[in-house]
């Protein structure tokens, strides 16, 4: 299940922070962050709900990066 | 400019003027410190806050704590302006990547900008204006000249010229009628037609376009994720590369040499590789790079998939086309009309009077030849002979129309064609009166096509094709390919495809161009599959990587060019950061750079990066 959802973040490399965390959050198969769309594809692990997922993941992200919003 | 932005351009200028004012004031000591902290604190004070943050989440090497620690450190040792500046022109930098990165947004979405906002529904004798998403199949919607095309569908009144430019990027218009079926996101010219929609907006061309471009971006290229690696490495190298700087020089003076440690001078160099541990000018420059390469080929009516797919383009030494469709038009048209014993006109409207009743193709290309409306009355005794041809009775006269086998089967001795092709022998009262050939014609750029794409450096041209070798044969030579397969049923290809590509070498890629019809397994197996005339084609859309919006095969030259171009502008810009990074490490490091270099190099690469990335959106129309 993949779902995209929009983003918020100032720099190119603080999305590839965003990135390397959402990856690192457990029921996320993949991840991918495009600074130029801020746009966010994840891809989620089967069976895992993805609202949840998504909540670990803003919260990862906020931990590398404080100036950052994901809209899920 | 937003919000952010305004905010951050009045403080990095509020904070310059008064920094330029006290550099000028004559004071000393605290005076002079504590007023070089009104501007510091001006433009420093959310990185300061930011860095304490970072630092409460374990986030050490964060550019906003490198940058702290660099500044506060310069201030430390006295060197106040040095500390200011370095922030300053931090914040320029930041600004500046800002809003070059906001404005590439804004063109590249205006270049897209084909998402038609509403849609007139004819509703209870009414016209409604609703939103398109809201239109279901078989409703009828009308366009006024001027208007877009909001949904897929037929016109059922009305007559217009419609232009597809915003999709295919060429601006020639097309003529519709009652009957012609049109796609969204074109922009209705001249007249008022009203149209049958033929699909929901979700599923129409326009909706399918901006999912692909939308998520474009989602497969990054291998130049990308090198120079996010890159920076995940860089940045504390750099950080540990600094500690040593300033704590092994001095210690290994005092031990081995006895001499002065030069502490202080040691630590200002390695505040000075602080300032240079930034990655921001190569994370920034590349994706940039790839987004304007994506937009401006979208602009030329080139919609490819991904940054990886722009960055296999550019790698293409191999080009596999199909015939039918991609070189060709896979359109039979009478291309000939030989050894006719009377005018040829005159031996065509025979023909096509005979075969007036029949549904072949062959017959449909006879009467658009003849290009009048046959009068059936003209036409009797018509007998069908499988697989053979007609013979009919046209003005009294008795036609005789069809291939060898028939003109045998008459007694009738005829001329073989030397030209491939499909022919149609005719005979008038019994005795020959010539033949007309009918074959597929060759797409007018198609020529020019395979030209350029030798000119950019394709090694291998092949063309894979379902027809007859002497057919094969002809198109091959008339189009200057040297490599050709014929007789291949669509398995055939796909082999032949594994074939090339088992031959070529792992960094060479091979592209297969198709028309989506037939060959979405060869499309998908090729390293980078271009779909061409994909408008109205959702099983093209889907297979290829790069999607061609109108049939013209000289686009896959074109597209070629903008890949390359985009590529040796990521590299330049890969190079010329991380050179001028590593120069001014080792120059940091030698005492001959100071800070205010550092830092002019750090921005100023960043701008250059930025500025040239952008080059990468402009195409050159031809």
């Amino acid at each position: 299940m993949k779902k995209t959802y929009k983003i918020e973040v100032d720099c190119a490399n603080c999305a590839n922070k965003m990135e390397e965390a959402a990856k690192r959050t457990p029921g996320v198969k993949d991840a991918v962050v495009s600074f130029m769309t801020l746009k966010m594809t994840v891809e989620f692990e089967e069976g895992c709900k993805m609202e949840a997922v998504m909540q670990d993941v803003l919260r990862n992200c906020k931990k590398i990066e404080d100036d950052c919003e994901i809209y899920i | 400019m937003n919000k952010k932005q305004k905010k951050a351009l009045f403080r990095i200028l509020a904070s310059g003027a008064l920094f330029l004012l006290v550099s000028l004031l004559p004071v000393d000591g605290a005076l002079r410190f504590g007023l070089f902290m009104i501007p510091y604190l001006i433009i420093g004070s959310d990185i300061l806050k930011k860095a304490g943050k970072g630092i409460c989440n374990r986030q050490v090497f964060d550019e906003n704590f490198l940058m702290a620690v660099a500044t506060v450190g310069a201030i430390a040792l006295g060197e106040y302006a040095e500390g200011v500046a370095v922030m300053l022109f931090y914040q320029i930098g930041e600004w500046f990547q800002s809003y070059a990165v906001g404005k590439s947004r804004r063109n590249i979405s205006a270049l897209m900008d084909i998402r038609p906002d509403c849609a007139d529904v004819e509703r209870d004798g009414g016209i409604v204006r609703v939103d398109p998403e809201e239109v279901e199949v078989g409703s009828v919607i009308v366009v006024r000249p001027g208007g877009k095309i909001p949904i897929d569908g037929v016109v059922i009144e009305g007559r217009s010229t419609v232009d597809a430019s915003a999709l295919t990027g060429e601006s020639l218009p097309q003529e519709v009628e009652v009957g012609s079926a049109v796609i969204s996101g074109c922009i209705n010219r001249s007249g008022a037609l009203r149209i049958q929609t033929t699909k929901e907006f979700g599923a129409s061309t326009v909706s399918k376009i901006l999912e692909l471009v939308e998520h474009a971006s989602s497969k990054k290229a291998k130049s990308e994720n090198f120079i996010s690696r890159f920076a995940r490495y860089y940045t504390p190298a750099v950080c540990y590369g600094a500690l040593a700087l300033a704590v092994l020089p001095p210690l290994a003076r005092m031990v081995f040499f006895n001499a002065d440690p030069q502490w202080q001078q040691w630590l200002y160099r390695a505040l000075t590789f602080l300032v240079i541990s930034c990655p921001c000018a190569l994370v920034i420059s590349i994706p940039l790079s790839f987004f304007a390469g994506i937009g401006g080929a979208g602009k030329a009516g080139i919609l490819v998939k991904g940054s990886n797919y722009l960055e296999m383009l550019a790698a293409a030494k191999y080009v596999v086309f199909d015939k039918t469709g991609t070189l060709t038009q896979g359109v039979f048209e009478v291309n000939g009309i030989h050894h006719s014993k009377m005018e040829e006109e005159k031996l065509l409207e025979y023909a096509a009077l005979a075969e007036s009743y029949s549904t072949h193709p062959i017959s449909k290309s006879l009467l658009k030849a003849y290009g009048m409306e046959p009068d059936l009355k003209r036409v009797s005794d018509v007998r069908e002979i499988g697989g053979n041809g007609v013979t009919a009775s046209v003005d009294g006269r008795a036609v005789a129309a069809g291939n060898g086998k028939l003109m045998e089967r008459l007694g009738i001795s005829y001329q073989e064609c030397t030209q491939a092709g499909t022919v149609v022998h005719v005979a008038i009262d019994g005795s020959y009166a010539g033949h007309i050939l009918i074959s597929d014609r060759i797409k007018p750029h198609a020529k020019e096509a395979i030209l350029e794409l030798k000119k950019c450096g394709v090694k291998e041209i092949v063309m894979l094709t379902g027809d007859a070798f002497a057919a094969a044969a002809q198109t091959a030579e008339a189009l200057g390919i040297e490599t050709f397969y014929s007789g291949l049923l669509p398995a055939d290809k796909v082999e032949k495809v594994e074939e090339l590509l088992s031959r070529k070498k792992e960094k060479e890629k091979l592209a297969f161009a198709g028309d989506g019809i037939n060959d979405a397994p060869v499309l998908a197996r090729a390293d980078l599959g271009i779909a061409m005339g994909a408008l109205g084609s959702d099983a093209a859309i889907e297979a290829a990587d790069v999607v061609l919006m109108d049939d013209d095969p000289a686009k896959i030259a074109k597209a070629v060019r903008i890949s390359r171009k985009c590529m040796r502008i990521v590299y330049e810009n890969i190079y010329f950061a991380i050179g001028v990074k590593l120069l001014c490490l080792a120059l940091g490091a030698l005492g001959i750079a100071n800070m205010w270099l550092a830092i002019f190099a750090d921005v100023g690469v960043m701008a250059l990066a930025v500025l040239n990335a952008i080059r990468a959106l402009f195409v050159k129309r031809s």
